[in-house]
């Protein structure tokens, strides 16, 4: 198969895809005087539009996608993304908004994210929300940053924040982030937060428990409301990440259980599109008592017109500029709009019917380390390839690729060793999760009768196994065509 | 309108497969104290057609879009070539997730690779990552990353730095112990290097300073960074209009070390301020204190060229606490649409853009200018915004102003209590004379 080039490799002198306007001011160059001006760009590449538009067409034929299957990233949530949202996003009356124009000239802007904060506040059980971080892991800092803000505004900040061990990495990073050190709680044999071990760590130093519900083995916290009243009592504050939002929609709302700050990633649970990596948007809620506390500015219903309110005193301040990714909020908000109450109820009900049937059709298959039920994710493990085969679950995720599928997550949860965290998401078809089951099926029996085979796999992809050790060591993160 | 792919039938047989009675008996696990008793109070589902006409409708009442605007200020409307919407829309880049799966992520990994060259060479840093949010939290990761380099405790950022990176650099670092302390200007709208020289010290990571500046000032960036580099600090250089980075000499080339910003301009809508593409650049030797993904070039096991995200030890899912940054995701498909609208435009495109923006905002300040009793508030030399000021208050003006049809610039007042009086305006590419013209005429009209 042929290799699509570096952009840079088809450069040639004299081509371009682009033409402007002619300049219709007057070409004065005294302006440029006494400005230190650059006479070219050393190494961009110059080539022709049609150049262009093959090298990414061709780049995008390499790429794995949820257009093109089950997509199992264990709480990342790949579900189908409505094409109608897109056409919506581009309206010019949101696309082409500029943030800082006159109030009554982006009404519209406005209203998109009152609605949207009221409508995630209903669908959470929150009483306030904010729009303005833009990925799950600037949620969860900013989450922090209001816990910690709230306990400041009481005379103590406290010391330290409680994380169980089966948390995604970014927990204890953003804890950290705000000044806070991390205590890891440890799970039981059911996978779930130690009732007993939790009240031994919640002390009045305690400033919060950050819980994943469900978490990442995607067991729910059955005893949240205990635990919530353990944190409580202590005056801790319940932070939970909503990674996994996707199990509960219309079924249990966090804010009901107990959870005082609540992250989202509109694009897991909202269906908006991964883009490759982002743009995602993570809206955090809050109980009333921390309202004060949030970004600013806050939008604001006067009447009949929407105004943005920049007075907050005890605001944290800004995470970011303006008011988060917006054209992310517009496709989750048309989506919820798409759906509708019971549409968003049937989110959770279909999610966790397909991981339960996926979870029912591997179980013994895969190793099971956590009996316990599980909701919209099932983590399986590789013991039983591992052991009898010296299979390991990236040898299992490699061969899934030649059967058509992305691999399951396996970097967490940590508690787990060779995890295979499996997330179909409610808009799979029966077909797609059989066939993905039948190739997990074949897998199995692979191990055993040609282990060869799935050590070396992928077997069909533009690369095969790519050295990651030799990238780390040498790292080559830009293009020298002398050094590569 | 349902997404769901499963039939009654379907659901009946799968539930079957498990051995439930129901749907509702999968949640057993979800005690009765915390569960929804009622239906949740939302709108009733709508179909497609309703939905895009509900939709159209919110839209509409933005009526920014019936305005000529000279809105700039760290979000900038240019022309976006047809080809960065039709490759960008492609789902295949549109719908993957991060590629943690290289051998079925080249596209989106290659992408990534192109676009950190790109953004390497435009801002003269040796390297650079796979993108970052926005501007704004990119200043805030580039003051953590000279802390976390120099263990110092202070860091200078310049008065002229946007107003909302200043308060993002506030807010993201405080607690964290660093003190972050503000240079201001002088009558050239850049930073004042004797208040600078005064306070740096052994103790300063560095200073942030944007270029060109909110007032569109070219900062003398060569200039700060000597002052910077006696005491050994860390020069970081903020781009929030990235086009000027066509025209204006590389940062990199006049002593920075860290160059971060905002690259919305490169083909990215103005979305009502978000999403937009936060960079970051650095010098080589500071590579493993670089926050963010970080693609990096290798071979697979039959010696083909491949990439992969790489340097992931410093990063949240292996280092948890002590990670260098707990961002966990890019702006993946931001970056993919920079690096078509560079490749696009190319180096003479973007240096034709670049100059068509200065010398279309020259013309305009100089037209402007004219007016009786209307001045440029400074001296410094400026690339696509200016700062005018006023014989009076710049709202009512600007309320008149926009009564015919323009929206003339942005109020500093707010921000900037010490410039009363006084617009942002901002010229880019798309302007003509005749609209520069015309906002002169409505201008004068309304000084009347």
């Amino acid at each position: 198969m042929i290799r699509e080039p570096l952009i840079f490799e088809i450069s040639a002198p004299g081509k371009s895809a682009y033409a402007l306007p002619k300049l219709d001011v007057p070409a004065d160059d005294k302006a440029l005087a006494g400005m230190p001006v650059r006479t070219d760009i050393p190494g961009f590449p110059r080539v022709s539009e049609v150049e262009v538009v093959r090298h990414f067409t061709r780049l995008s034929q390499q790429n794995y996608c949820v257009d093109l299957g089950l997509y199992p990233l264990g709480s990342c949530t790949m579900k189908y993304n409505p094409k109608i949202n897109e056409k919506i996003a581009g309206l010019p009356g949101f696309a082409e908004a500029h943030p800082s124009a006159p109030g009554e000239t982006i009404q519209g802007g406005l209203e998109v994210l009152h609605r949207m904060e009221k409508y995630l506040a209903e669908i959470t059980g929150f009483d306030a929300f904010t729009l303005q971080p833009s990925a799950g892991a600037q949620g969860e800092l900013t989450g922090m940053m209001l816990i910690r803000a709230y306990h400041e505004d009481k005379g103590d900040a406290r010391k330290y924040v409680l994380i169980p061990d089966s948390a995604h990495g970014t927990n204890p990073s953003s804890a950290h982030l705000c000044g806070y050190e991390v205590k890891e709680i440890k799970s039981n044999a059911e996978g779930r937060i130690d009732l007993a071990g939790l009240r031994e760590a919640m002390t009045e130093e305690v400033a919060a428990l950050m819980v994943t519900n469900p978490n990442t083995l995607g067991v729910f916290e059955s005893d949240i409301c205990k635990i919530a009243g353990v944190v409580h009592e202590k005056g801790g504050l319940l932070y939970m990440d909503g990674a996994n939002m996707n199990a509960l929609t219309g079924i249990a709302r966090p804010g009901d259980f107990g959870v005082d700050v609540l992250h989202l990633n509109l694009h897991k649970t909202f269906a908006t599109p991964h883009g490759g990596g982002g743009p995602g948007s993570g809206p955090v809620g809050v109980k009333k008592a921390l309202e004060p506390f949030l970004p600013y500015p806050r939008v604001e219903k006067k009447g009949a017109a929407f105004a943005l309110e920049f007075q907050r005193p005890k605001s944290i301040g800004r995470v970011r500029s303006f008011y988060g990714n917006f054209l992310v909020v517009v496709k989750a908000l048309a989506y919820i709009l798409s759906l509708g109450p019971a549409g968003v109820r049937e989110i959770a009900e279909i999610a966790v019917l397909n991981a339960n049937y996926i979870r029912k059709a591997l179980e013994g298959v895969y190793d099971l380390q956590y009996k316990t039920e599980t909701l919209h994710e099932v983590v399986f493990s590789d013991k039983i390839q591992k052991d009898a085969h010296g299979v390991t679950n990236l040898d299992i995720a490699k061969r899934l690729i030649d059967y058509g599928f992305h691999p399951p997550t396996m970097s967490f949860p940590l508690i787990v060793h060779g995890a295979l965290m499996i997330e179909p998401t409610e808009t799979e078809s029966r077909r797609d999760l059989d066939l993905f089951i039948e190739a997990m099926k074949t897998i199995a029996r692979e191990a055993a009768e040609n282990a060869e085979v799935l050590k070396a796999a992928p077997h069909q992809t533009y690369v095969r196994r790519l050295d990651e050790t030799a990238a780390a060591r040498n790292p080559i993160v830009i293009w020298e065509s002398d050094k590569s | 309108m349902s997404y769901i792919a499963l039939s009654d039938q379907d659901k009946k047989e799968m539930l079957a497969r498990i051995g439930a009675a129901s749907v509702d008996e999968l949640f057993g696990c979800v005690p009765g104290e915390a569960r929804l008793r009622r239906e949740l109070d939302l709108p009733a589902a709508m179909s497609e057609p309703e939905l895009l006409r509900h939709m159209e409708a919110v839209a509409a009442r933005t009526t920014y879009g019936k305005y000529r605007s000279f809105l700039g200020g760290g979000a900038y409307y240019h022309f976006i070539p047809t080809v960065v919407d039709s490759l960008s829309a492609r789902t295949e880049f549109l719908t993957p997730y991060t590629p943690y799966q290289p051998e079925v992520s080249q596209g989106t990994l290659q992408v990534i690779f192109e676009y950190q060259t790109l953004i390497a060479r435009l801002t003269g840093m040796d390297i650079a990552n796979a993108s970052l949010y926005d501007g704004a939290s990119a200043a805030a990761e580039a003051a953590l990353m000279a802390q976390r380099l120099t263990h110092r405790a202070r860091i200078l950022v310049a008065r002229s730095l946007h107003p909302q990176y200043r308060e993002t650099v506030r807010s993201l670092t405080r607690n964290l112990g660093l003190a972050v302390e503000e240079i201001g200007f002088g009558d050239c709208g850049g930073v004042s290097s004797a208040e600078l020289r005064s306070k740096m010290g052994p103790d300063v990571c560095g200073l942030i300073v944007q270029s060109p500046n909110y007032f569109g000032v070219v900062e003398d960036l060569a200039g700060l960074s000597a002052i910077v580099r006696e005491q050994k600090g860390l020069m970081i250089v903020a781009v929030a209009e990235a086009v000027s980075l066509g025209l204006i000499e590389a940062p990199g080339r006049l002593g920075a070390d860290i160059v971060c910003g905002e690259a919305q301009s490169f083909g990215i809508p103005l979305s009502f301020g978000g999403p937009g593409l936060g960079f970051m650049g650095c010098k080589k030797e500071y590579l493993r204190q670089l926050p963010g993904r970080i693609c990096g070039l290798t071979k697979d096991v039959d010696g083909k060229r491949g990439f992969v995200l790489t340097l992931s030890t410093r990063e949240q899912h292996i280092r948890r606490e002590k990670a260098t940054s707990n961002i966990c995701s890019n702006q993946g498909w931001c970056a993919l649409r920079a690096a078509i609208y560079l490749e696009t435009v190319g180096p003479d495109g973007l240096r034709e853009i670049a100059r068509q923006n200065l010398l279309k905002s020259a013309y305009a300040s100089a037209v402007l200018a004219k007016i009786p009793d209307v001045k440029l508030r400074f001296s410094g030399k400026t690339f696509n915004e200016f700062v005018l000021e006023l014989p009076k208050d710049a709202a009512p003006v600007a309320k008149a102003v926009q009564a015919a049809g323009i929206l003339a610039g942005l109020e500093l007042a707010a921000a900037y209590p010490e410039l009363p009086k006084t617009l942002l305006v901002c010229c880019t590419e798309v302007q003509t004379k005749e609209g520069i013209d015309h906002l002169a005429a409505a201008l004068k009209e309304a000084l009347r």
